[in-house]
């Protein structure tokens, strides 16, 4: 049975963060939702210190095999989430990790150590795609940044503190050895490459924020090879992502060396993808087996 | 009623002209029978993403009519203006052909009762492909005897697409159907607000509600209108949309007072007060 730090999960495919809402497809599907849930851990959106409400329309932009968005995470905030998402969360029927970020160590260590009491929560997921507001520098971009984050948090969690990386990076595998230097449990890879587009209806950026995440098949190679780069770095075990919308991409993530994979921009196109992922690569995996040659048993 | 979890795969048994516009039949032989204004994801089985990897994500379309399929289950129309990759493939599906579908999604149009207490009849205002879900709400308030009148807009006589779903089995129009056209080819010359205007300034007006859905200068001015006259009013929103469910949270409809509104969950049918201004941003 497939594990990420201990965690025992049903199958090896879990979402990445901000990609369902879990509460909103409930409500949307009803309890089917729980019965057929189509993840083995469920990864909520990126929880902040205090509420946002996400960046200005539009949001959302087409691009070839794939999309890019500037949502901007919006969330209900630390205590919105504690109080009003946490419990139904719990109702989910797999184990839970939640994505924080926050912009200083004093306010990660808040979250961190907020969540880490919740029993309900398995893991915690750490997004540090964002800035540290006293240094100005982005914490993903930076090894020794991360590696201090890490040394930070760590003592405030017994849980597995999971390290989402940036791809936006000239090398993620040392971001990824400074995430381990400081005592973190997996590394997730890979976040939106950054990206923009141009609306030709007028010829202006088309998105609200000007630029955005690209993710979806078409950042798949770029994803492939930052999960070979951070495996050659780093002992730990890694949630691979980026463009996966097939049992087949699954399994050349794990054939990197990622541990587990997480299905995102395909659970727009496919509120079940997650199950649908996890039976394709379920069946190839077994056909492997079977056309394997029988190897004497000496 | 929920929606079936998960996208299913239909067959489409038909697709026709309208107007300049496409419908396209599909049957569902699982999902419930959608109510008026709610809408699907849908997605060619085939040859998506077949022009430089586009159409990529499903496109969110109102129902605009439904009927008992034969067989078993429901048929349900489409409308479909060709405006990009999505739609285009979407209007040259073929009786036959594959399609997948997720929903019925987000909510539906209120009774007039509902809406504004005391209100007993509707006026229903369209214009473009924003027509469809007036003919299934007219459909609807048919059916309940909810009294109303339909105002719908077109540019010219090229430009008639989803009139024929607001006509009788004889092939003439509905008698409660009055159109503005800028070309003055049918009904009166002018816009839609011409027709609207005169109903919102008569007595009676305040016992109606407005039912809307169009491109988005039509919407804001009949939003603007019915605020001015003090008429209540429901708007059939658009925006971009890559889940339908709740998931990506790019349909992000600005609400008065600050924050944002889903428009897949927490629409697409809004009331005139939870909308600040239609812009072109996100509808």
């Amino acid at each position: 049975m497939p594990e990420l730090c201990g965690i025992e999960l049903a199958h090896p495919v879990i979402n990445a963060s901000g990609t369902y809402d879990a509460i909103a497809a409930r409500k949307v599907f009803g309890d089917a939702l729980l019965d057929e849930f189509p993840f083995a851990a469920f990864v909520s959106k990126t929880i902040t210190p205090e509420p946002r409400t996400g960046n200005a329309p539009r949001r959302i932009w087409e691009t070839p095999s794939g999309m890019i968005n500037s949502i901007g995470l919006p969330n209900k905030g630390l205590e919105g989430f504690l109080a009003e998402d946490l419990p139904q969360l719990r109702e989910l029927p797999v184990p839970l990790i939640v994505s924080v970020m926050a912009t200083t160590r004093e306010e990660f260590a808040r979250c961190v150590e907020r969540i880490a009491r919740r029993r309900e929560v398995a893991a915690i997921e750490l997004n540090i795609s964002c800035p540290n507001v006293h240094s100005g520098l982005i914490v993903g971009e930076n090894p020794s940044e991360t590696e201090a984050l890490l040394q930070t948090l760590r003592p405030l969690s017994e849980k597995p503190l999971i390290v989402k990386l940036t791809p936006n990076v000239a090398d993620p595998a040392a971001v990824a050895a400074g995430a381990e230097r400081g005592g973190a449990d997996a590394i997730s890879l890979i976040n939106t490459l950054k990206g923009t587009a141009i609306d030709p209806a007028t010829g202006e950026p088309a998105l609200g924020n000007g630029y955005g995440g690209l993710s979806g098949p078409a950042v798949r190679p770029v994803a492939l090879e930052q999960v070979r780069s951070v495996r050659a770095t780093v002992d730990l075990p890694i949630v691979g992502m980026g463009g996966i919308s097939t049992g087949a991409d699954a399994a050349e993530f794990l054939a990197l060396g990622a541990s587990i994979v997480a299905v995102g921009t395909e659970n727009f196109r496919d509120p079940r993808a997650g199950s649908r992922v996890a039976q394709e690569l379920e069946s190839s995996l077994r056909r492997e087996r079977i056309s394997e040659p029988v190897l004497d048993l000496d | 009623m929920s929606a079936p979890f998960g996208r299913r795969l239909c067959e489409v048994s038909r697709n026709r002209d309208s107007g300049g516009y496409r419908v396209v039949s599909v049957i569902d032989r699982e999902g419930p029978e959608p109510l008026a204004g709610q809408f699907y994801m849908l997605a060619a089985a085939e040859g998506w993403g077949a022009r430089d990897g586009r159409a990529f994500l499903p496109r969110a379309i109102s129902v605009a009519e439904t009927a008992p399929a034969a067989g078993g289950g429901v048929r349900l129309d489409f409308l479909l203006d060709a405006v990009g990759p999505g739609t285009e493939r979407l209007g040259t599906l073929g009786e036959g052909e594959g399609i997948w579908i997720v929903g019925p999604l987000g909510n539906s149009f209120a009774s007039p009762r509902e809406v504004s207490e005391g209100a007993a009849g509707a006026v229903l205002v369209g214009g473009g492909v924003g027509v469809a879900p007036l003919a299934l709400l007219r459909k609807r308030f048919t059916e309940r005897g909810v009294p109303h009148r339909v105002l719908l807009g077109f540019r010219d006589r090229a430009h008639t697409g989803g009139l024929d779903l607001f006509c009788g089995s004889s092939g003439a129009l509905c008698p409660e159907v009055r159109l503005a056209t800028e070309d003055g080819h049918a009904g009166v010359q002018g816009r839609i607000t011409d027709l609207l205007l005169p109903i919102l300034a008569g007595d009676d007006a305040a016992s109606g509600v407005v039912y809307t859905c169009g491109p988005p200068a039509m919407l804001e001015a009949v939003r603007a209108l019915c605020a001015e006259h003090g008429v209540a009013v429901e708007l059939a929103l658009e925006s971009p949309m890559a889940c339908g469910f709740g998931a990506c949270f790019g349909c992000a409809v600005p609400k008065p007072g600050g924050g944002f509104l889903r428009l897949c969950v927490d629409g697409p049918v809004l009331r005139g007060d939870e909308v600040e201004e239609v812009s072109h941003a996100y509808a």
